[in-house]
Formats: C-alpha cells, structure tokens, sequence
C-alpha cells in the first residue's frame, strides 16, 4: 500500500511543478511524505477555501431558513394531526365499548326478567291447574259418595220389603198348606202361627 | 502520468465549473459548490416533497422524513432536555447536511463535500460560536461556570480549569477533525484498493486472481464506509446537542 500510495504520488507530483511550484528534485522526498504536506493537496489548498465558505454559508443558510419555516412546521404538523387523530379514535373505542358494555347488560337484564316471567306463568299455570283438578277430584269423590249412600238406603229399603214380604209369603204359604191338609183356617190363626214359629226361631 | 483511475488524492480535486469573482476573492461555482447545492435539493426533496402529502398512514418518502425528524428531536431532547428544542433547525439542518453529504460521497464519481476541511471547520466553528454566544447571552458571566466544576478541591482547582478551557478550546478543532479525517480517510483507503484492483488487473491471468482480495477489500470496506458516513454525521449531530447543552445549564 505504501508502495501504491508513493507511486501515485510521485506520478502526480510529476505533474504538478507548473501550479505547485516544487522543483523537479523535491519529487522523491515528497513522495515519501505521503503528498499532504505539497501544497497541491486539495483539502488543503487555501486557494479553494472562500469559494467553498461562500457557497456552504448560502447553502447552509437555505438550509436552516427551510428546515425552520418548511420542514419542521410541517413534519411536526403531521405528526401532531396523528397523535391527535389516534387520541381521538382511542376515545371513540372506548366510547364504542361502553356503548356496547351498556347493550350487553340491558339485554341480559331482560334475559333475566323475561325467564323470571316464564317462570312465573309456569308456576301459577302449575298452581292453577293443579286445584282445579284437585276440585274436581273432590266434587267426583262427592258424587260417588252420595250415590254410594243412595244405593245402599235403596239396598235396606229393599232388604225390608223382602223381609216383610216373607212374613206375609210365609202366611200365605201357610194358610195354603194348612188349608190342603187341615180345611180351611182363618187369616188371624196362620198369622199367629207364623210369628209363632217365626218367634219361636229367634 | 497520474491516473485519473488509480490515483487516490485525484477525487478531492476541486474544479471550477463557474467562474465567479466577488471583491477580489474567487468565489467560483466549484464541483464542490454543486453537490452542496444537490446535498439541499435531496433533503428538500426527501423532507418537503416527500411529506407533502400530510398523510395520516405515511408512505415511504414521509416515513424517511418522519423518522430523520423523530431521531433527531429524540437525540436533542435527550441531551438537553426540552429547552434545547429552541436548536432544532441548526442541529437537523446539521445532521441533514452532513448525512447527505457523506452519503453522496458513497456514489462513484461524486465529490465528497465533507472532505474538505475547511468545511467541517466551518460547521464545526458555526456549533461553537453558537454555543458560546448563546451560552453567555442566556447565563451571563455563569455561563464561565462550566470551567469551574463543582466539588473540586480549591487546591487543585485552577489545573482543572486550566484542563476545562483547553478542552472547550479543542471542541471545534476535535469537531472539524474527526469528520474531515474518516471522510477524507474513508475514501482514500477505497479508492487505493479499488487502484490495486485495476493495478492487477492489468498485469495478465495471475494479477487477474490476485486481484480478487482487494475487490473483496472494496466490498467490505465500502459497507464499512456506508456504517461511517452514517456514523459521522450523528457523532457531529450528538456532540453539537453536548455543547449546546453546556450553553443552556452550565456547571453540570
């Protein structure tokens, strides 16, 4: 590298006595400094100095005077708009979700109430339906009871009649049986025979 | 003689394309005075043009400008706090114009306006006149404070004083320096490698091999100076908020 940098620079100081104004001789010893101490070294060339400062000075002043009336206002606007923009859909969101936190509670709230009123009916209907048979049950076991009595009131009504059928049976049959083997007896005379008999049992 | 193809010095040439004398200087439109007028028109470009369009949801163009803007307002307020925001055109202005202008070095064939250090000088003397102006306009006579570090013993105090103005004396020395040198070295080592290429290339089938090293030199060094370019300009960007930040609370 030293050898490419010192072969280059020879070449070029080679050039260069015209505007640099080194004596032919100087060309290996400034060679073997490296070029910077030549004065035809360009960074270091004072000739090229106002030049550069006069066109950095317009250029940086342009610079500055756009950066702090263009540039920045503008840059800092946009991002002033966003951060105002996500602030206010932030508040939106939130505002959406209470929104939403709010219908989800009223619509349970009425879930609640609705299946409270369902079971409300159900229980009365329960209730409801449920006496009625029970009245019903009741009026039926009544009716029954009263045919059971009526039934049995006709059953001892019969009964005596049949009993007192039999006295007046047993008479008869008597006078009859009595009259084919005897002749003829009295009503008065079978009927005291009869209860006689009859009397006589008991 | 000198190779326009191998000669490292040859890309800080500065040419006349305008001649133009004002009061006996020479203040002609150079090729240096051309890519500091492109250097502007990119940054236009690129901040102006590109968020035009003040849209909510940013394409491309506006979210280089928004983030160019964001980074630099991040690093100005976290160096001096919110009082420094006073600063912000000098300090984005400066990181613009020394990012731009790094990086169109990084394009074959264009002029490297950040090479020259009488530029970097002037940038870096622009931070310093600022500071210390400011400095005394805002703070007075306490603004000499920041050569007089708090809780140091009495004893000792003048060397530390003494260490105090020589350290702010050499802020725009260290400042001009350090961007013309990476600048100027940066592109010298390139282009000496990229010569060795062409040396080699042209000595047969066995330079043509050979030549294959610093061509890989090239790539990597030309990744390298891409990271520098970027580099330099927020170094410069970072340690003008330091000096600022010295000229809005001295005796920190």
């Amino acid at each position: 590298m030293t050898w490419f940098i010192s072969q280059a620079n020879a070449q070029e100081q080679a050039t260069v006595p015209t505007e640099g104004g080194h004596a032919p001789d100087a060309v290996a010893t400034v060679a073997h400094e490296g070029g910077e101490h030549g004065g035809t070294f360009p960074p270091f060339d004072p000739s090229t100095f106002p030049s550069q400062l006069f066109w950095l000075a317009i250029v940086f002043i342009a610079l500055y005077v756009l950066m702090s009336k263009k540039v920045i206002p503008q840059i800092a606007g946009i991002l002033e708009a966003r951060a105002a923009r996500i602030a206010s859909d932030l508040v939106e969101a939130e505002k959406a979700k209470a929104e939403t936190d709010a219908a989800i509670a009223s619509y349970e709230a009425a879930l609640a109430a609705a299946r409270a009123k369902a079971n409300a009916i159900a229980h009365e209907t329960r209730t409801r339906v449920s006496h009625e048979i029970d009245g019903r049950r009741h009026a039926a076991e009544a009716l029954l009871n009263d045919k059971l009595a009526d039934t049995e009131k006709h059953i001892d009504d019969v009964k005596r009649i049949a009993l007192d059928h039999v006295a007046i049976i047993a008479t008869e049959t008597t006078e009859a049986v009595v009259e084919a083997l005897m002749g003829r007896i009295s009503r008065d005379e079978a009927v005291a025979a009869v209860t006689a008999v009859s009397s006589g049992r008991h | 003689m000198a190779d326009v193809r191998t000669d490292p010095i040859h890309q800080f040439g500065i040419h006349k394309l305008v001649d133009i004398k004002i009061g006996g200087y020479d203040v002609s439109f150079t090729n240096s005075s051309l890519f500091m007028v492109l250097t502007l028109a990119v940054i236009a470009l690129v901040l102006l043009w590109g968020s035009s369009s003040r849209a909510v949801v940013p394409g491309r163009a506006q979210t280089v400008a928004e983030l160019s803007y964001e980074f630099v307002v991040k690093t100005l307020r976290d160096t001096t706090g919110e009082a420094g925001l006073r600063f912000l055109p000098l300090v984005f202005s400066l990181f613009m114009f020394v990012l731009v202008a790094n990086l169109f070095g990084m394009i074959p064939y264009f002029f490297t306006v950040t090479s020259h250090i009488v530029v970097t000088a002037a940038l870096a003397l622009l931070v310093i006149f600022t500071v210390t102006i400011y400095g005394f306009y805002k703070n007075g006579t306490r603004f000499l404070k920041l050569f007089v570090p708090k809780g140091i013993p009495v004893l000792i105090l003048p060397l530390v004083t003494a260490i105090e103005v020589i350290s702010f004396l050499s802020r725009p020395l260290s400042l001009a320096v350090r961007l013309f040198a990476n600048m100027l070295a940066g592109h010298i080592t390139l282009k000496v490698f990229a010569g060795f290429v062409v040396t080699l290339t042209g000595l047969g089938a066995f330079g043509f091999l050979g030549a294959l090293l610093p061509l890989i030199m090239v790539i990597g060094l030309t990744a390298l100076e891409f990271l520098v370019a970027f580099l330099q300009a927020y170094v410069f960007t970072i340690l003008t908020c330091i000096y600022l930040n010295d000229a809005l609370h001295p005796g920190h």
